[in-house]
């Protein structure tokens, strides 16, 4: 790993499973401060267990992860949320059963403080007027693109160190994944480093510098941005032709780790 | 006016603890997603603990108060969360309702045998002296001590938790964890400290309702704290499970209103006898039909379940042929040795208890049925058994039917009963269901089955030899035995074809998902009033056996606490098989008998025995029996395919 400053998210040969299903094959990766990391991969590549793993959600069965330079492995989720890194979830991220504000409210307090909380909301209602409007809703009453700008606004106010976003465009809207994205350039901008997982190659490889391509839970790629649209066309092309051989899916099939492409470090 | 000051004013000491309580329950379930039957239980713990203090060992009221209240309360709830709830998947509402049950059933139980078994009397109150009058309120109504503890109390409890949950960190932190403590660790908020923090607060409260009700009673008793929790959770669900302000208004109104009624009402009339009493049930009953939220409960989903694996696949027994001869062989064995020793040699005494637990048999199979099989949670099973047993008592009484046959009507009815209930609570599923069948048992047991034209009074129906053929009241004869034997045989062989049948796999498929079963074409009102339907029948013959094998029809011999002391104990050995069912009857009487040998302080154990077994229901939902059964066979069978060398390795499927 170059320089000084240590990478805000190393993955080290993590592997990990749910269960009995493996899911992750020594993955291995990492993210320079301020940086923006593409994860691409088809459906089931393993995008969100890597995002899971690297916020605590889902335990790793070997390798290590580091935060910002610190051991972070076995940690409980909150430790890892309070060494700064923020993980947007695939789907519904928000609480639906507490109101707008009340969602953002407990976000702010515990990362920017008590006192910090109503000048952080104003900001958060400037950026996104709409949830101003919505605000003693209750979340659930939202929109999936109004809940997604929810997510947002929170780290948008208080930048953590890294944000992992999973599929924030799914579902929605052209339109909205243009705000969407914008958002998430303002995130960058204030110094963020971010990990964007996406189907919408072009996007996601418009706004990172470097970019992490995933194959049945292993890397197949990793490194610049601009070499990636190849692989992942090549990763595509070559799950569409096993599933035309009837030779893909089945857990059984998932337990064993894919040979095809010999993961590079970075 | 004067009049109506009179009647209220006593209410208000039960209303106050009605509503601590009921506010208690929408804390518990706002915070934690559980809603805890067993918080009646916490609350008798507190009060016995308090009296047995402050009585028994000459404790001061204040030490007395900060033993059982300040520390024992929270300390109650912290542990029920760390070794039972926190471990219980929060979709899973069957296995939070068994735990609580379990633990209503379990705690009163035990509480006798780890301390003492006498009565605790003139349990002093808190704060303020219960015998002096402290003002009036009226020329003729007193305000003494415990009138102004009890409001004091409640008034300041209530305006604490309103603030804690609305404008404290931790009560939003409280109120998110309830819907995805996935989602709140992610937020930075370490949410095993916020759900163990909201257990320890609603367990401080259940402490602090059982001692304000305490000096209310003559004695601490179980049984009070029983009408307290009915109604509580009575005024919860009139909230909706949301609102602890209107919770703890309904609370007041319940406890007030049903005091001033009964100052009113002739004590002679039906109203006074029957409905009074079951007030509480009346209005519980009304909210589960009429609040449209009750229907939604339970319906929020942690957006980060799919972080879980999927639960394992119930292992599918193949037990290798050699086993299977060898079980087989053993089990004819077993039902030929079983029989001809009940015919021959067994001391009359254990061919009572036998018998009597295979009566009880019949009755749990209804419950592996509805619950087992439909995934529906019934607490009304010993009700149903004894709608059918009055019906026949009065069928024999009144028309001189033969009680067997009056039995099979009676089953019939209680079929009905069954039936309507289901109907009625077509709308309502998991906790919401429970919730009905247990207002409708209670309701029988308090309005119903005390009637004088239903049980002929406390005492109940005896039942004289001219009803039934054959001796079967014979002391020393084996016709109770062919004949409960019979039948047991007969009810296991149907409720096994149902579980195989076509039936068996709509029941399934609902208790799997009922949004999943009707979307592939399973219509769920009708299987689900079927369900019902066949399961009061099978309660309906198990509770005519077992008044026959009584003697006598008791309203005592039918009441709540059984219905919830058998869904138990069924859990507890195997809900999902018909051999989960014979197992429960005769391991209930068993044990039983066998405590009639340990020292008289023992002799409450057995339910406190099943209630353990219960806890272990979320680890092990397919129940002890089982679980035991399936590692046995899977020893066996690792042991024979070791004898038989490599070949027979990939016969062993099952992980434990
Ligand atoms: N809760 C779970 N239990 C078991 N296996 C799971 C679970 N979640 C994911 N998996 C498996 O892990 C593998 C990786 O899944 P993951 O969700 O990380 O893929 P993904 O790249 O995010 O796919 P998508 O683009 O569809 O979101 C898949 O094979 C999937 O079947
Ligand atoms: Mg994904």
């Amino acid at each position: 790993m170059s320089g000084d400053v240590a990478p805000v998210l190393e993955l080290d040969e993590v592997s990990a499973a749910y269960g009995p299903y493996r899911a992750l094959f020594e993955v291995s990766f990492s993210v320079e401060s301020g940086g923006a990391v593409a994860l691409l991969g088809p459906n089931g590549a393993g995008k969100s267990t890597v995002a899971r793993v690297a916020s605590g959600l889902v335990p790793v069965t070997s390798g290590r992860v580091r935060v910002d330079g610190r051991d972070m492995t076995g940690e409980p989720a909150w430790r890892i949320a309070r060494a700064g890194l923020a993980h947007v979830p695939e789907g519904r991220g928000v609480f639906d059963s507490i109101s707008v504000e009340e969602n953002l409210v407990l976000s702010f307090r515990r990362r920017a403080g008590r006192r910090m909380v109503p000048a952080s909301l104003e900001r958060a209602y400037a950026s996104f007027p709409v949830l101003g409007e919505r605000r003693h809703d209750r979340a659930g009453t939202l929109s999936g693109g109004q809940q997604r700008l929810l997510s947002l606004a929170k780290v948008l106010v208080v930048p953590p160190k890294l944000l992992i976003a999973d599929e924030l465009s799914l579902g929605l809207a052209p339109s909205v994944i243009d705000d969407v994205y914008a958002g998430l350039a303002e995130v960058r901008r204030s110094g963020t480093a971010l990990v964007v997982v996406e189907q919408q190659v072009d996007r996601a490889l418009a706004l990172a510098s470097s970019a992490v391509v995933l194959e049945r839970g292993s890397v197949a790629y990793c490194g610049p941005a601009s070499g990636a649209r190849s692989v992942v066309e090549r990763v595509l092309e070559r799950r569409s032709r096993t599933h035309d051989a009837g030779k893909d899916a089945g857990p059984a099939d998932r337990t064993t780790p894919a040979k095809a492409v010999s993961p590079r470090r970075a | 006016m004067e009049q109506l000051l009179g009647f209220a004013v006593p209410g208000i000491p039960y209303g106050c603890a009605y509503a601590v309580f009921a506010v208690g329950l929408v804390l518990t379930y706002q915070t934690t997603g559980v809603f805890n039957f067993g918080y009646g239980a916490q609350a008798y713990a507190s009060a016995f603990v308090f009296a047995w203090l402050v009585d028994g060992h000459g404790w001061s009221t204040w030490a007395a108060f900060v033993g059982s209240v300040v520390i024992l309360g929270p300390g109650l709830g912290l542990v029920f969360d760390r070794f039972l709830f926190s471990r219980i998947a929060s979709t899973n509402t069957t296995a939070k309702v068994v735990t609580g049950l379990a633990l209503l059933v379990g705690i009163p139980a035990l509480l006798p045998v780890v301390f003492s078994n006498e009565n605790l009397v003139g349990v002093p109150s808190i704060l303020f002296a219960p015998g002096t009058v402290y003002f009036h309120l009226g020329p003729d109504v007193p305000v003494n001590g415990i009138y102004l503890s009890a409001v004091l109390l409640a008034v300041a409890m209530l305006v604490i938790l309103v603030l804690l949950l609305r404008t404290t960190s931790l009560g939003l932190e409280m109120r998110a964890a309830v819907e995805s403590r996935r989602l709140l660790e992610l937020e930075g908020v370490a949410a095993v400290r916020v759900t163990a923090t909201a257990w320890a607060v609603s367990g401080l409260m259940a402490g602090l309702a059982g001692v304000l009700l305490a000096p209310t009673e003559v004695t601490v008793q179980a049984q009070d704290y029983v009408t307290l929790m009915v109604a509580a959770i009575a005024a919860a669900a009139c909230a909706a499970m949301g609102s602890m302000t209107v919770a703890a208004v309904v609370g007041v109104l319940i406890g007030v209103v049903s005091l001033t009624a009964q100052g009113y009402l002739p004590t002679s009339s039906f109203w006074y006898s029957a409905v009074l009493p079951a007030f509480p049930f009346i209005v519980l009953v009304g909210a589960l039909l009429f609040v449209p939220r009750l229907r939604r409960l339970e319906q929020v989903q942690d957006p980060l379940s799919t972080v879980d694996p999927p639960p394992p696949l119930p292992t599918a027994r193949v037990r290798g042929r050699e086993i299977d001869r060898l079980v087989h062989t053993a089990f004819w064995l077993l039902v030929v040795v079983f029989v001809g020793s009940m015919l021959t040699w067994m001391p009359t005494s254990w061919e009572t208890v036998l018998n009597q637990g295979m009566a009880y048999s019949v009755i749990f199979l209804s419950v592996t049925l509805i619950t087992g099989t439909a995934g529906q949670l019934s607490l009304a099973q010993a009700t149903l058994a004894g709608v059918a047993a009055f019906s026949a008592g009065q069928l024999a009484r009144h028309f001189g039917l033969d009680f067997l046959a009056g039995g099979v009507l009676g089953s019939l009815a209680a079929s009905g009963v069954a039936g309507l209930l289901a109907l009625a609570s077509l709308r309502l599923r998991g906790l919401g269901l429970a919730l009905m069948t247990l207002a409708a048992a209670l309701l029988f047991d308090v309005a119903i089955f005390p009637a004088q034209a239903v049980s002929g009074g406390t005492g109940g129906i005896q039942l004289t030899a001219r009803w039934l053929p054959l001796d079967l009241l014979a002391p020393n004869g084996h016709a109770y035995f062919l004949l409960v034997f019979l039948v047991l045989v007969v009810c296991a062989g149907a409720v096994a074809l149902v579980q195989r049948g076509t039936v068996g796999r709509f029941l399934a498929a609902m208790r799997g998902s009922e949004l999943g079963a009707a979307g592939v074409g399973v219509n769920i009102a009708w299987q689900r009033v079927l369900a019902f339907v066949l399961s009061g029948a099978l309660a309906g013959a198990g509770g005519t056996l077992l008044a026959i094998q009584q003697t006598v029809i008791a309203p005592g011999e039918f009441n709540y606490q059984l219905s919830l002391a058998f869904v138990v104990i069924v859990v507890t050995t195997g809900v999902g098989t018909v051999e989960g069912a014979i197992q429960a009857g005769v391991g209930l009487v068993v044990v039983e008998q066998l405590l009639q040998y340990a020292p008289q302080r023992l002799q409450g154990l057995a339910f406190v025995l099943f209630a353990l077994g219960a806890l272990t229901y979320a680890a092990h939902p397919e129940g002890i029996v089982e679980l035991e059964k399936r590692r046995w066979t899977e020893r066996a069978e690792r042991l024979l395919a070791r004898r038989h060398g490599a070949s027979a390795t990939a016969a062993v499927t099952g992980r434990s």
